[in-house]
């Protein structure tokens, strides 16, 4: 498994979010440049996994965000982690709206 | 060795007892069934709860501001503390606090200082590496991390892997080969900072256990000063296996916790649960499954404190904690299986801890020894004569 989502990009909208799966799993949101704004979690306290979660963003147009990729996995608590932390390694800090979250318990890749 | 519980010990068995259904598990209700930790308000609230209670750092010598509770009791509290669905792993998420890395109670004055004392106060944490890709069973053959001595310093080449906690740590207790042709009089045990150049979490190892991971971990050229060795050079084995045989114990105790609580679910749902016009818990095959928990539980439960009984009076008990762990472990899993079959299809899903356990349970058979090599330990002691 690649440390970083490689998974295609696919527009935010509720039709595209219709098309997920019930699964649980981890997720990217990024904005018109590309950057990636958010990172999150399907976890079993949703509804309908990355499909409920997703259309949550769809409702909320969370950080200006018009696309987003999917990876269902059942490790979503550390893989969430992980990507937080191979971002702020990239970039120096986690994503702009995570950063408005409640903080995360993460380290640091080197 | 008394088998009945003390007044003081069954007045602090019930107190942990209702703080974990009390205070703990209510939480849980809310939170991501594979949630790892508390948020910060409930936590720093609960730690202060332990505080007034006089349990906090349990294991942390009264010398250095510890509660003083003996061994066997710890280990009776530890089994009270893991049964909730995070108890494991997690008990009770940290709020009883802890003693860290305890070899560093046998550290140097300076030493304590720069470690142990921050440490003990919350300001600094550590991480404990010893496996390497090459194994992390025989530690006196498997270390192949290097420490060259260059001038005064110590220069580390090599990686660790399955090292929990090293991406948050501010520093770490690393075991590295200092002379090759000693076998495991040839290992020494450095504390080495995470900001020092050449120390790398290159990358997450994602297990069973999904709600938290461990790391893998690269030494490039990494300089040590000699003020950081603990203890000797070349004595760093019996460092390593001292930890080994001590975690044992509390290591078992999780295992049991989990598996009355499962087997107190196992009881309850069979009294409920109505199958063909009866309840389950009339069909004999269930009455079975019931009583194999208990079985295995209270094998586990006797084998475990024996062990703490014997380490609580100073005697050696090396063989008493692998037994220990190696039953303790198995019997766990055969409990949460056995459960989880009782409580069929629900059984499986996350709306209960079962299915947490039943993958967190059998890296128990691995972790801290596997169990082949519990019995390792156990064949070296009787076959030596060294059985107590």
């Amino acid at each position: 498994m690649q440390i970083r989502l490689t998974k295609p990009w696919r527009p935010l909208t509720a039709e595209e979010v219709r098309k997920l799966p019930g699964q649980l799993g981890v997720y990217e949101l990024a904005d018109a440049s590309g950057g990636v704004v958010y990172i999150g979690f399907a976890g079993a306290k949703e509804l309908f996994g990355l499909r409920s979660a997703l259309q949550l963003h769809v409702d909320a147009g969370t950080g200006g965000a018009v696309s987003f990729r999917v990876e269902v996995n059942m490790q979503y608590t550390s893989r969430f982690k992980e990507l937080l932390m191979s971002h702020r390694m990239d970039h120096g800090d986690i994503p702009a709206v995570n950063r408005t979250e409640p903080p995360v318990k993460i380290g640091r890749l080197s | 060795m008394d088998l009945e519980l003390s007044d003081e010990q069954n007045l602090i068995v019930d107190t942990v007892r209702k703080f974990v259904r009390n205070e703990i598990v209510p939480l849980e209700a809310d939170m991501d069934p594979d949630a790892s930790d508390l948020d910060e308000e409930n936590h720093e609230r609960l730690s202060s709860q332990v505080k007034k209670m006089g349990f906090f750092g349990l294991d942390i010598p009264p010398e250095y501001g510890g509660p003083d509770i003996d061994i066997v009791t710890r280990t009776l509290m530890a089994i009270e503390m893991a049964q909730h669905r995070a108890g494991l792993y997690n008990p009770c998420y940290g709020v009883f606090g802890g003693a860290g890395l305890a070899q560093l109670f046998e550290a140097n004055e300076d030493q304590k200082q720069r470690y142990l004392f921050p440490t003990l106060r919350g300001e600094r944490h550590g991480f404990f590496g010893l496996t390497e890709p090459s194994g992390g069973s025989d530690p006196a053959r498997a270390i192949q991390t290097t420490a060259v001595k260059d001038g005064d310093d110590w220069v580390l080449n090599g990686g660790k892997i399955f090292i929990s906690g090293a991406d948050r740590a501010d520093y770490g207790i690393v075991f590295a080969r200092t002379d090759a042709a000693k076998g495991r009089g040839g290992i020494t045990c450095f504390i080495i900072d995470a900001d020092m150049p050449g120390f790398h979490v290159r990358r997450i190892v994602h297990t069973l256990r999904s709600t938290s991971y461990a790391t893998e971990l690269q030494f490039d050229n990494l300089r040590v000063p000699p003020q950081n060795i603990l203890g000797q050079v070349d004595k760093g084995f019996a460092i390593a296996n001292d930890r080994l045989s001590r975690q044992r114990i509390p290591y078992s105790a999780g295992c049991i916790g989990v598996a009355v609580k499962a087997q107190e679910m196992a009881i309850a749902y069979a009294n409920q649960r109505t199958t063909f016009g009866d309840l389950l818990a009339t069909r004999q095959a269930i009455q079975w499954m019931i009583v194999d928990n208990e079985i295995d539980i209270r094998t586990s439960r006797w084998l475990t404190l024996a062990a703490a009984d014997k380490a609580n009076k100073g005697q050696p008990y090396r063989t008493e904690a692998a037994m220990a762990k190696l039953v303790a472990s198995e019997a766990g899993g055969r409990v949460v299986d056995r459960a989880m079959q009782i409580h069929g299809g629900y059984g499986m899903t996350k709306d209960l801890p079962l299915e947490r356990w039943y993958r967190e349970i059998r890296i128990r058979r691995i972790g801290e020894g596997p169990s082949e090599v519990q019995r390792l330990i156990m064949a070296r002691d009787l076959l030596g004569g060294n059985f107590h």
